[in-house]
C-alpha cells in the first residue's frame, strides 16, 4: 500500500499492465480495480479513465463500481490505512474507546488522513476477528484484544 | 497422481511422516497461526520461540504451525509435545511467556502449569 | 502471580467425601510440604469427577492421570514418584479412560463438541497437502470419481439431510439437483466465502485451517452437478485465507487432484480464487455473482435463481464454506452416519462463533439442537465476572435477539424462527447486564445503514430511518410514537425489500422491542439509561 509518487506519473503503463494481466476481460473489473488500488494506493481519475478504456466499458460504470466497495477509494489515502471495526461484538467490548485514542493520537476524525500523509483512519464492518475483539486492521495486518493503551505502541511501528 | 492407488500410497507415506513427527523422537512445538492468533500476537510468539531455541543452539525441536482451533480467547496458543508425553496447550502466550515455556517445558520437561489452558 | 506446575484434583463430591477424600487431601498437603513442593503443586478440591464407585478419586494435571480408590498410604508414593520425579505410578492408575474425565490436554471446552467440519482445524499444518491426505483427505473425491455416478453423489447428500450453513438453510442435495438437471454446456460451482455477518468467523477458520477440505468438496460438487469450473469468492479482508486457498489449489494441481482427467475418470475441474473488495451485501448469492461479473454488488431480482441462471447467465451452484466442509465426510461415512448427529429434522453439527460477554470467546462445533444454556455455561465458560446474562443475538447482526427465558430453546434451523430469531450463520453475541439494549440497537442499525447497497428504496431509506429513530431514543429525545413507527417501518421493510439484507435489518429491533421494551421506555419516559451506557 505504499504510494511512491513516481507511480502516479506512470498510471498509464501500470494500468495497462494490470488490464493485460486480466486479459482485458470486462468481468474482471473488480479484480482490476483491486490491483490498481494495491499498486497506486488509491484510484485516481486518470486510472479510472484508463481502466474504462482498457476494458472498453463506460467510465460511469467504472466510477460506479469504484465507489461501491469499501476497500476501493477514489480519494488519496495515507501511507497506512487504519480500519477500526465498529460492528456489535467489537462495539460491546470497547471499540469506541479505541477510536477515541486513535483520534487523539492522530488528531484526525474518521475518514480523514493525517497532514503528513502517513495514516488514514476509517471505520469498517466486522473483520471476522470478533474472537479477539475489539480489533483493528492496519493495511493487511490485524490486531486484536486491544486496550486503548496498546494503540500508541502499535502506531509507533508504522511511523 | 493418476489413480486411486497413487493416492493411497501418498496417504501411507504421509501418515508415516506425520507419525514420526507426532509420536516420534523429537519434541514438537505447534503455534496457532490463524488470523485470530496473528492478531493476538502469534508472530511475536513464534519468533520468540525460534529465537530462544537458536540462542540455546537447540536443533532437534520441530516448530510447526496450524490453523486456529477455536479458542480465540486464549490466543496466541501453542502446543508442546515431548516424546512419549501428552500434548500440553498453553494460552495467551506472549513472547515472554514463550521464552519461559521453551526454557522450562520444551527443554527441561517442566510443564508451566499456570499458563496451561485450564480444564474448565 | 503464583505458578503451579501441577494440579492435584481431589474429588469432593458427596460419595467421595463419604469415602474419606478429606483425609486423602490432608495427606497430600502434608506430603507436599515434606517434599518442599507446596509452592509448585496445587491441591484443588473439585466437584464430582464421575466414577463415584471408585472413590476417592484424584486426577493429576497436566498429565490427566486418574488414580482411583486412593488410600492415605498411597499418597507418599504418588507425591514422590509422580509429582517429584514425574513418573506415573502405573500400579495405582486405572486403565482406560472413564467417561466424564477429560484429560488436561482436552479442556471441558472440547467435551461436548463434535468436530466434523473442524476435524482438521488446529490439528494439521494447513500449508501441507500431505498432512491433509494423511487424514483421509481426497479419499471422498476418489470414491466419487471412481465408484459413483453424479446422481448417486447427489442422492447421498440429499439423504444426509444437510442444509445450507450460509443462513438460508436450503437443502444442499436439492440445490445441487436443480443445477444437475439443467442441460447447459457450461455450469459453475461457487464457494461463498464472503463471510461478513458481524460476529461470524467460522468460514475464515476453515479456509485458513483446512483449505483442502474446501477444494476437495468443490470438486465433488462440480462432479455432481456437471460443473467444470469453480470459484472461491473470498472477502478482500481475509488475506491469509486467500493465500492458503491459492497455495492449496497449486498443490492440488501439481498432484493432479485438480485439473484435467482427475483420477483418470475423464472429469476435469478448474478452481480459482475471486477476491472481494469490501461489501457485506456481496455475501448475498446474486450480489456475489454480480461482483464476480465486474459489477456493483447489487442483488438481482429472484427468480430466476442462480441454480439455473447464475454466473454469466449459466447454471451455478453457490454454497457456503461450512456447508461444503461437511461434504467429504458425508461421502466417506454415509448419510446414516451423518444423521446420527443433531436432531432428526436438522441433522449434523453447527459451528458457532461465541462473541461478546462470554469467557471463552471463540468457536465451537456442536450437534444441532444444543441449547443456548449449554453453549454459554458449559462450553462458553459463562459470563465474565459473574455478571448476569441479559440477551443473546443469534445469527449475526441480521438475526433476532433472545432474552433469558429462552436459554433452553434448542438451537437449530427450524426451532429458532418460531421464536422470532434465526440460526443464520451461527454467530452468537452474548450481552450481559452491564450493557444497554438501546445502545447496541444503535450499533446494529449503523451497520445496516453502512451496508445497504441502495438498490431498493425500502432498504435504502428504511435503514437510515431506523437508525435515526433508535439514535433519537438513545439520546433521550424519543417518544412513544417513535416506537410505533419503528414497528411499522420494520414490517414494511420485511415485506418489501428486495433481498435478505433489507428484510432482516429490522429483525434485531423488532425482537428487542418484544423482549426489552421496558428499557426503551426508560430512555423515553424517564430519560434514563438503566445501565448508564447512553449519554443522556
Ligand atoms: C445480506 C446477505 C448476506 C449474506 N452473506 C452471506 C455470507 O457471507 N456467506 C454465505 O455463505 N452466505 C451468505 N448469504 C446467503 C447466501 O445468499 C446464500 O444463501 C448462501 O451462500 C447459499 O449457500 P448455502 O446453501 O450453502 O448456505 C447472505 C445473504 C444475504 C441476504
Ligand atoms: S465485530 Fe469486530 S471483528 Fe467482528
Amino acid at each position: 500500500m505504499n504510494v511512491v509518487p513516481a507511480d502516479l506519473n506512470n498510471v498509464e503503463s501500470i494500468v495497462n499492465e494490470i488490464v493485460t494481466r486480466h486479459e482485458g476481460n470486462k468481468h474482471e473489473l473488480v479484480a482490476v480495480l483491486n490491483d490498481v488500488q494495491k499498486t497506486l494506493g488509491y484510484l485516481p481519475e486518470s486510472a479510472l479513465i484508463q481502466v474504462a478504456d482498457g476494458l472498453d466499458i463506460p467510465l460511469s460504470k467504472v466510477y460506479g463500481v469504484a465507489t461501491f466497495y469499501t476497500l476501493l477509494s477514489i480519494k488519496p489515502m495515507g501511507k497506512h490505512v487504519i480500519r477500526v471495526c465498529e460492528s456489535a461484538p467489537c462495539h460491546l467490548l470497547g471499540a469506541n474507546s479505541l477510536i477515541d485514542v486513535l483520534r487523539k493520537e492522530l488528531r484526525i476524525s474518521i475518514g480523514e488522513t493525517t497532514k503528513c500523509g502517513t495514516f488514514t483512519l476509517e471505520h469498517t464492518s466486522c473483520l471476522g476477528l470478533c474472537g479477539v475483539a475489539p480489533a483493528i486492521m492496519i493495511d493487511d495486518e490485524v490486531f486484536g484484544n486491544l486496550m486503548p493503551d496498546d494503540i500508541p505502541a502499535i502506531l509507533e511501528k508504522y511511523k | 497422481m493418476k489413480t486411486v492407488e497413487d493416492l493411497e500410497r501418498i496417504r501411507k507415506q504421509a501418515k508415516v511422516m506425520t507419525k514420526l513427527r507426532e509420536g516420534g523422537e523429537t519434541t514438537k512445538v505447534v503455534v496457532g497461526m490463524g488470523t485470530c492468533g496473528i492478531a493476538a500476537g502469534a508472530r511475536e510468539t513464534l519468533s520468540a520461540i525460534m529465537d530462544e531455541l537458536a540462542r540455546r543452539n537447540i536443533q532437534d525441536v520441530i516448530v510447526t504451525q496450524t490453523g486456529c482451533i477455536g479458542l480465540c480467547e486464549q490466543e496466541p496458543i501453542i502446543t508442546v509435545e515431548r516424546p512419549g508425553e501428552g500434548k500440553v496447550s498453553y494460552g495467551k502466550v506472549s513472547g515472554e511467556r514463550a521464552r519461559k515455556i521453551v526454557a522450562s517445558h520444551v527443554i527441561n520437561g517442566q510443564v508451566v502449569g499456570e499458563w496451561v489452558i485450564p480444564a474448565s | 502471580m503464583q505458578f503451579y506446575r501441577s494440579h492435584v484434583l481431589i474429588c469432593a463430591g458427596t460419595p467421595c467425601i463419604l469415602k474419606g477424600c478429606g483425609a486423602v487431601r490432608d495427606a497430600f498437603i502434608t506430603e507436599l510440604k515434606n517434599q518442599g513442593l507446596e509452592e509448585e503443586v496445587r491441591v484443588v478440591e473439585t466437584g464430582c469427577l464421575g466414577p463415584c464407585d471408585l472413590g476417592p478419586v484424584i486426577v493429576i494435571y497436566p498429565e490427566g492421570t486418574l488414580y482411583e480408590k486412593v488410600k492415605i498410604s498411597d499418597v507418599p508414593k504418588i507425591v514422590d514418584e509422580h509429582l517429584l520425579k514425574g513418573r506415573i505410578v502405573r500400579d495405582l492408575i486405572s486403565e482406560g479412560s472413564i467417561p466424564g474425565i477429560i484429560p488436561y490436554k482436552e479442556p471441558v471446552y472440547f467435551g461436548i463438541q463434535e468436530r466434523i467440519v473442524l476435524r482438521n482445524c488446529g490439528i494439521i499444518d494447513p500449508s501441507s497437502i500431505e498432512e491433509y491426505i494423511a487424514r483421509d483427505g481426497y479419499q471422498a473425491l476418489a470414491k466419487c470419481l471412481t465408484e459413483m455416478k453424479p446422481s448417486e453423489v447427489i442422492e447421498i447428500v440429499k439423504q444426509s439431510g444437510l442444509v445450507g450453513r450460509g443462513g438460508a438453510a436450503f437443502p444442499t442435495g436439492l440445490k445441487w439437483s436443480f443445477t444437475a438437471n439443467t442441460k447447459d454446456d457450461q455450469k459453475y460451482m461457487i464457494c461463498n466465502a464472503d463471510e461478513g455477518e458481524p460476529g461470524t468467523f467460522k468460514d475464515r477458520l476453515i479456509l485458513e485451517g483446512d483449505p483442502h477440505s474446501i477444494i476437495e468438496a468443490m470438486t465433488i460438487a462440480g462432479y455432481a452437478v456437471g460443473a467444470t469450473r469453480g470459484f472461491v469468492y473470498i472477502r478482500g479482508e481475509y488475506g491469509l485465507s486467500i493465500d492458503r486457498i491459492n497455495q492449496g489449489i497449486q498443490q492440488a494441481e501439481s498432484m493432479g487432484l485438480l485439473g484435467d482427467n482427475i483420477f483418470g475418470s475423464g472429469f476435469s475441474f478448474k478452481l480459482e480464487v475471486k477476491k472481494g473488495a469490501g461489501a457485506y451485501v456481496c455475501g448475498e448469492e446474486t450480489a456475489l455473482i454480480e461482483s464476480m461479473e465486474g459489477n456493483r454488488g447489487e442483488p438481482r431480482v429472484k427468480p430466476p435463481y442462480p441454480g439455473t441462471h447464475g454466473f454469466l447467465g449459466k447454471p451455478t451452484v453457490v454454497n457456503n464454506v461450512e456447508t461444503l466442509a461437511n461434504v467429504p465426510q458425508i461421502i466417506l461415512n454415509g448419510a446414516d452416519w451423518y444423521r446420527g448427529y443433531g436432531t432428526p429434522k436438522c441433522p449434523g453439527t453447527k459451528v458457532f462463533t461465541m462473541t461478546g460477554d462470554i469467557n471463552n470467546k471463540g468457536l465451537i462445533e456442536v450437534p444441532m439442537g444444543i441449547t443456548l444454556r449449554e453453549i454459554i455455561y458449559e462450553i462458553g465458560g459463562g459470563i465474565p465476572e459473574g455478571r448476569e446474562f441479559k440477551m443473546a443475538q443469534t445469527g449475526g447482526t441480521s438475526g433476532g435477539c433472545l432474552s433469558g427465558e429462552m436459554l433452553d430453546v434448542p438451537m437449530d434451523y427450524f426451532t429458532l424462527p418460531e421464536k422470532g430469531s434465526a440460526l443464520g450463520s451461527g454467530a452468537l453475541l452474548i450481552m450481559d447486564d452491564s450493557h444497554c439494549i438501546v445502545d447496541i440497537a444503535e450499533s446494529f442499525m449503523r451497520f445496516f445503514v453502512r451496508e445497504s447497497c441502495g438498490k431498493c428504496a425500502p432498504c435504502r431509506v428504511g435503514t437510515v430511518r431506523l437508525h435515526e429513530i433508535v439514535k433519537k431514543v438513545a439520546c433521550g429525545d424519543g417518544t412513544y410514537e417513535d416506537l410505533e413507527i419503528l414497528e411499522d417501518l420494520g414490517r414494511t421493510m420485511r415485506e418489501t425489500s428486495l433481498c435478505g439484507l433489507g428484510q432482516s435489518a429490522p429483525v434485531p429491533i423488532m425482537t428487542m422491542l418484544r423482549y426489552f421494551k421496558d428499557e426503551f421506555m426508560a430512555h423515553i419516559e424517564e430519560k434514563r439509561c438503566p445501565s448508564e451506557t447512553c449519554k443522556l
